[in-house]
C-alpha cells in the first residue's frame, strides 16, 4: 500500500516537485509546505471560500482538495495574482472599495472575483452574487466586494 | 483525516481489483466535495483512498449516442449545466447541477459522487429519477446497469456491490413533445443543500415521472400513467389532489433544515409548480 508520494505540480509559474502523506491536502501543501499564507483555512467543509485558489484554470476549495490529486497540475493562489510586482485592477478596487475589512476572506474573494471576470467579463449584480456565493465575509462587506467587482469589470471595459 | 493509503489506479480492472480486494476500506474518490469532509470528520474511514480521475473511461465527457445520452462517472456540475444537450433534453438536470453548492463545488463535485454519496437531498437525484437514468456499473465480474430508482436504497447507501464502481449514467432522450423541470427549496439562497426538491418529466405519451428529494430516507420516485397530471385541461384541484396522493409515498423527517410539516406542505406547493413548468415547456416545444 502506497504511503507518502512524491508529486510535481507548477504553483504560480514556478515547477515545485514534493513529498506529500496523502492524507494532506492542497490547502495544507500551500500553507505548510510552500509557505505560500495568503490562501486561508477556515470552514474545512467548502462553505466560505476563504482556502480558493484557481486548479487547472478552474477555480475550486483547496481544503477538499488532496495534494496526490493536485500531481501534474497547475495552481494559482493569490500569491500568483499580482502582475510584475503590481496589484492587477481588480485588487486595486477592492481596496477602492473598501472590500477588505478585517482581509481574512480576500484572498479567496478575489480568487473568485478574478474566476468570475474571466468567464463572464461584464456580469451583472446577479452574475456577480452567484459567482460569489461560495465565499463568505463574516464582516458582511458584501455591497463594497460586489461594488469592486463591478468597478473592476467597468474598468477593463474602458 | 485519517487516509492511509492513496492508490491511483490508471486502469479500470486494476481500480475494481483495488476496491474488491479491500472492501470497505477503501473509498473511492471523484470530487472530494462529500467524501474529503466525511472522512476530516470521522463520518467515514478509509484505509486507502482510489483516486478515480486517472481512469480513462471515467473521465470526464458526455456523449450522444443510440438514442441516450452518456455522463460519465467524474463529469462535473459545470460541464453538466453548461452542456448544450443536457440543456436541450434535460434542462431539469441542468437546473439541478446549477445549484449544487457554489462555483468551487460545482468545478470538483461529479455526476457519480453526487448519486454515490446517497444523499436523500443530493440535487441531480430527482431529475435523474424523473427521467428514469440508468447507472453502469462496472464490477470484478460484469458489467451490469441499474435503473437509478433501485440504485437509492437508504442515506449513505446504494445498490453498488463489493468492487463495484459507477463508469456512467445513462439517460434516453426524450421521444415526442417532451417537457421537464426541477425546483428546490433552501433555508437561504446561495450555497445550501435543499429543504425540499422535485423534478418533473412528462413524456411523449403525457406520462409524468416526479422525482422527489429530501422528504425521505432516499430520492424518491412516483408515476402518474394516466395523463392527467400532464393534461393541462386538468382541473388545478383535480391535480393537486392527485399530486397529494402521489405525495403519500414520502415519509419526510424534521431535521436542522426543516420541519416535517413544512416538507410535507411544500413538497405539494413546489410539486404544482415544478409540474406547471413542465407542462409549460412541453406545450412550447410542441409549436
Amino acid at each position: 500500500m502506497s504511503g507518502t508520494r512524491t508529486i510535481q505540480l507548477t504553483v504560480n509559474g514556478v515547477p515545485r516537485q514534493l513529498r506529500v502523506a496523502p492524507h494532506r491536502t492542497l490547502l495544507d501543501l500551500l500553507r505548510d509546505d510552500l509557505a505560500l499564507t495568503g490562501t486561508k483555512e477556515c470552514c474545512l467543509v467548502g462553505e466560505c471560500g476563504a482556502c480558493t485558489v484557481s486548479l487547472d484554470g478552474r477555480i475550486v476549495d483547496s481544503c477538499l482538495v488532496l495534494a496526490v490529486e493536485a500531481d501534474g497540475a497547475d495552481v494559482t493562489t493569490i500569491e500568483g495574482v499580482a502582475e510584475n510586482g503590481s496589484l492587477t485592477p481588480l485588487q486595486h478596487a477592492f481596496l477602492d472599495s473598501g472590500a477588505v475589512q478585517c482581509g481574512y476572506c480576500s484572498p479567496g474573494q478575489v480568487m473568485a472575483a478574478r474566476d468570475l471576470l474571466a468567464r463572464i467579463p461584464h456580469p451583472t449584480v446577479a452574475e456577480i452574487q452567484e459567482g460569489m456565493a461560495g465565499n463568505l465575509c463574516r464582516c458582511g462587506c458584501y455591497g463594497q466586494i460586489t461594488d469592486a467587482v463591478l468597478a473592476a469589470s467597468k474598468a477593463a471595459g474602458q | 483525516m485519517q487516509i492511509i493509503g492513496y492508490e491511483r489506479p490508471e486502469t479500470l480492472a486494476e481500480a475494481v481489483a483495488i476496491l474488491d480486494s479491500q472492501g470497505d476500506g477503501a473509498r473511492l474518490l471523484a470530487g472530494g466535495t462529500d467524501l474529503i469532509i466525511a472522512l476530516r470528520e470521522g463520518r467515514q474511514h478509509a484505509a486507502v483512498v482510489v483516486d478515480a480521475k486517472r481512469i480513462p473511461e471515467l473521465r470526464p465527457a458526455i456523449t450522444e449516442a443510440d438514442g441516450r445520452l452518456s455522463i460519465s462517472a467524474d463529469t462535473v456540475m459545470t460541464d453538466i449545466a453548461a452542456d448544450i444537450r443536457v440543456r436541450k433534453h434535460f434542462p431539469a438536470l441542468a437546473e439541478a447541477a446549477a445549484v449544487v453548492g457554489a462555483v468551487q463545488i460545482r468545478n470538483r463535485a461529479t455526476i457519480a459522487g453526487n448519486i454515490c454519496n446517497a444523499s436523500p437531498a443530493a440535487d441531480t437525484a430527482p431529475p435523474l429519477l424523473a427521467y428514469a437514468a440508468e447507472v453502469i456499473a462496472r464490477g470484478p465480474a460484469s458489467l451490469r446497469r441499474i435503473p437509478i430508482d433501485e440504485f437509492f436504497v437508504g442515506p449513505g447507501e446504494t445498490a453498488l456491490r463489493r468492487g463495484e464502481l459507477v463508469m456512467a449514467i445513462e439517460i434516453p432522450v426524450p421521444v415526442g413533445p417532451a417537457g421537464s423541470a426541477f425546483g428546490r427549496l433552501t433555508r437561504r439562497r446561495g450555497a445550501d443543500l435543499a429543504s425540499v426538491s422535485v423534478s418533473a418529466s412528462i413524456d411523449g405519451l403525457g406520462r409524468t415521472r416526479l422525482g422527489f428529494g429530501a422528504v425521505g430516507p432516499r430520492p424518491l420516485l412516483a408515476t402518474d400513467h394516466s395523463g392527467v397530471l400532464a393534461d393541462p385541461g386538468t382541473e388545478p384541484a383535480t391535480r393537486a389532489s392527485l399530486l397529494a396522493t402521489l405525495a403519500m409515498a414520502t415519509s419526510p423527517i424534521s431535521d436542522v433544515r426543516a420541519s416535517r410539516e413544512y416538507r410535507m406542505s411544500m413538497l405539494l406547493v413546489l410539486g404544482q409548480r415544478v409540474l406547471g413548468t413542465a407542462i409549460t415547456r412541453r406545450a412550447e416545444g410542441r409549436r
